[in-house]
């Protein structure tokens, strides 16, 4: 078994126990939901090197609407999560359309600005109930079959989506698909030169981020029954940032570590050390990306592929050892 | 052929770059003739690397028109114009460092396949494609670098596996600019009959500098300098130019087979 398979088995084996330990249930959703939100984030940033400064739009979004088709039109979950993730994936076209058309800064830029009208849309609107927001969103059942009231099960329900979508990520990074987005992020003249036309790949890259982000709103929305403005915040729109720099972009468990990390310190912290808390994560982000370059699960990765390289190294193919190392990002 | 027109494959008509008032293409009238191998030689900065880039659409000609098999493509997306079969080398490596050897040459092969969007298809739906990828790495020397980190191979090899990421679109006009810039000796040798062995069943337009190449394998030479061609024909007759003598060595007492 190779040890990524390991670490995923004996994660996947401590978010099944969570509840079982102590671990407060609402408190793991919430985590479960921000991993998600990151992991989305990470398809675009880490696997199509497109920095987006606005996501907590698609995120925030699908919360609203999430939360007023539960609420005000009463329809079943489930629709209501899919409307939801739809609308995001829409606005995630709408605006990547816009956004695409430059880089670099020029994109984070416009994703920003973008980002901002979507929340300045969100205060206004009548739909989303403005400084208080839609609250009272019932979570409802799975099919009209199993009743999501109880936190345990609403819990299991969260992380099953969560799996999904951490596979679902996995196999689009290494779909045909992901193959072009991985040539365009490393050469993107020679991925057109190829015949690729490379707008497309980034505009679908950031539809399928969106969508996720919007999936991870929709059920935050349902977890705590409410959706506000502060979840089309630009402050969550950094927050996801720095939880996948922090834990490492383009590597599949970094945004998971990311998030948990920076949930855990928000919840734990802030009983005791109050509004510090933001100075706190602000330190410790600061010294992760001066110390670890590369993300905490980054370095580990990196590390990893170091000692491989060694031991391969000096069994096999000389000229290839010493450049191993640099090569690495 | 019959008709000598037909035999044209790629021609320019008063071709004209500016960049905010400096010509670096000017009034450049080419025709590549379909089969032949054209070379395009010239100092530096004389404007080599731009007329690719117009001829690719990855700059915009200020003035002039550009014609592939008699259809005008002036105007066309730089992925649209690889699509129609004129595909382009970069004058820097350019690969895809972060992938594997074999994954650089599969990801040309894949457009055809027209399962590019699919991001629900597993990565083994590729795998249909491996064994021409490993037949293109093997005609370029590279099969026994198949998996390894393309960032790890040395420069020679890295620009021999651009060579098969090309051929691996089967381009019916190939442009490379400078293939054997940075090689050793021995990998120029090997790139050169490379060339000239994948140029039996396609045209190819290459700027280079190394002459000894140049002379072995070109069919027709342009020579370009300060943006315009001041010199054509085979290398015989290009060589003994005293302009073209003059452009490369600042004297027209010196031979040019001694430039570069
Ligand atoms: N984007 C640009 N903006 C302004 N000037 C440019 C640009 N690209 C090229 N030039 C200028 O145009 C001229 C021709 O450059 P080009 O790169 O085409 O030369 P070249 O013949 O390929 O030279 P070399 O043999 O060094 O590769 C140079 O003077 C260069 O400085
Ligand atoms: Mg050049």
């Amino acid at each position: 078994m190779r040890p990524s398979t390991i670490i995923y088995a004996l994660t996947l084996a401590f978010l099944l126990a969570a509840p079982a330990i102590g671990l407060y249930p609402v408190f793991m959703m919430k985590l479960l939901c921000f991993a998600m939100f990151a992991c989305g984030f990470n398809l675009l940033l880490g696997y199509a090197g497109m920095l987006s400064f606005g996501h907590a739009a698609y995120f925030g979004f699908a919360a609203y609407i999430t939360g007023w088709f539960a609420t005000a039109l009463g329809w079943p979950t489930m629709l209501s999560v899919v409307v939801g993730v739809l609308a995001s994936a829409l606005l995630g076209l709408v605006i990547g359309a816009l956004a695409i058309r430059r880089s670099g800064i020029y994109f984070a830029m416009i994703t920003l600005a973008l980002g901002q009208l979507v929340y300045f849309i969100c205060l206004q609107a009548p739909f989303t109930g403005g400084e208080n927001g839609i609250q009272g969103v019932p979570r409802g059942s799975l099919f009209g079959v199993i009743g999501l009231q109880s936190d345990i099960t609403m819990y299991y329900f969260v992380l099953v989506m969560f799996v999904a979508v951490f596979l679902f990520i996995q196999r689009i990074v290494h779909s045909p698909f992901g193959q072009v987005l991985k040539a365009i992020r490393e050469n993107e003249p020679r991925a057109i030169s190829l015949g690729y036309d490379v707008n497309r790949f980034k505009l679908l890259a950031f539809v399928l981020s969106s969508a996720i982000a919007g999936l991870a709103g929709s059920l935050k929305c349902l977890t705590l029954g409410l959706a506000t403005l502060s979840d089309v915040l630009q402050w969550t729109s950094g927050e996801v940032v720095l939880m996948t720099l922090l834990g490492g972009t383009g590597t599949f468990l970094g945004p998971v570590v990311g998030a948990g990390v920076v949930v855990t310190l928000q919840e734990y912290l802030s009983d005791i050390v109050g509004a510090w808390v933001t100075v706190i994560i602000g330190a410790i982000f600061v010294a992760c990306v001066l110390a670890f370059r590369k993300g905490l699960v980054g370095e580990i990765e990196a590390w990893q592929q170091r000692r491989v390289a060694r031991r391969a190294g000096a069994a096999v193919k000389p000229e290839a050892a010493p450049e191993a190392s640099a090569a690495t990002r | 052929m019959a008709h000598p027109e037909q035999d044209i494959i790629l021609e320019t008509r008063k071709l004209v770059k500016e960049f905010s008032g400096f010509v670096a293409v000017q009034d450049v009238s080419i025709k590549v003739r379909r089969g032949e191998i054209h070379a395009l030689i010239g100092p530096n900065g004389a404007g080599k690397t731009t007329f690719f880039n117009l001829l690719t659409k990855f700059l915009a000609p200020t003035r002039g028109g550009i014609f592939y098999n008699g259809l005008d493509i002036t105007y066309d997306s730089p992925a649209q114009t690889a699509r129609r079969g004129l595909v382009r080398s970069f004058q820097i490596s350019a690969v895809f460092p972060h992938m594997s050897v074999l994954e650089n040459v599969r990801v040309a092969l894949q457009r055809p396949l027209g399962t590019a969007f699919h991001f629900w298809a597993p990565e083994a739906s590729l795998a249909p494609l491996h064994a021409r990828a490993e037949a293109l790495l093997e005609a370029v020397g590279l099969a026994e670098y198949r998996d390894a980190h393309t960032a790890d191979l040395s420069y020679g090899r890295k620009r021999a596996l651009e060579l098969a990421t090309t051929l691996a679109l089967d381009p019916e006009l190939m442009l490379l600019d400078e293939p054997t810039q940075g090689m050793g000796h021995e990998d120029v040798s090997r790139v050169t009959d490379l060339i000239k062995k994948v140029s039996a069943n396609r045209t190819v337009l290459m700027v280079e500098h190394n002459m000894s190449v140049v002379s072995s394998i070109a069919d027709t030479i342009s020579v370009l300098q300060h943006g315009t061609v001041i010199a054509e024909g085979p290398y015989a007759e290009v060589s003994q130019n005293p302009q073209v003598i003059e452009a490369y060595m600042g004297s027209s007492s010196a031979t040019l087979q001694g430039a570069h």
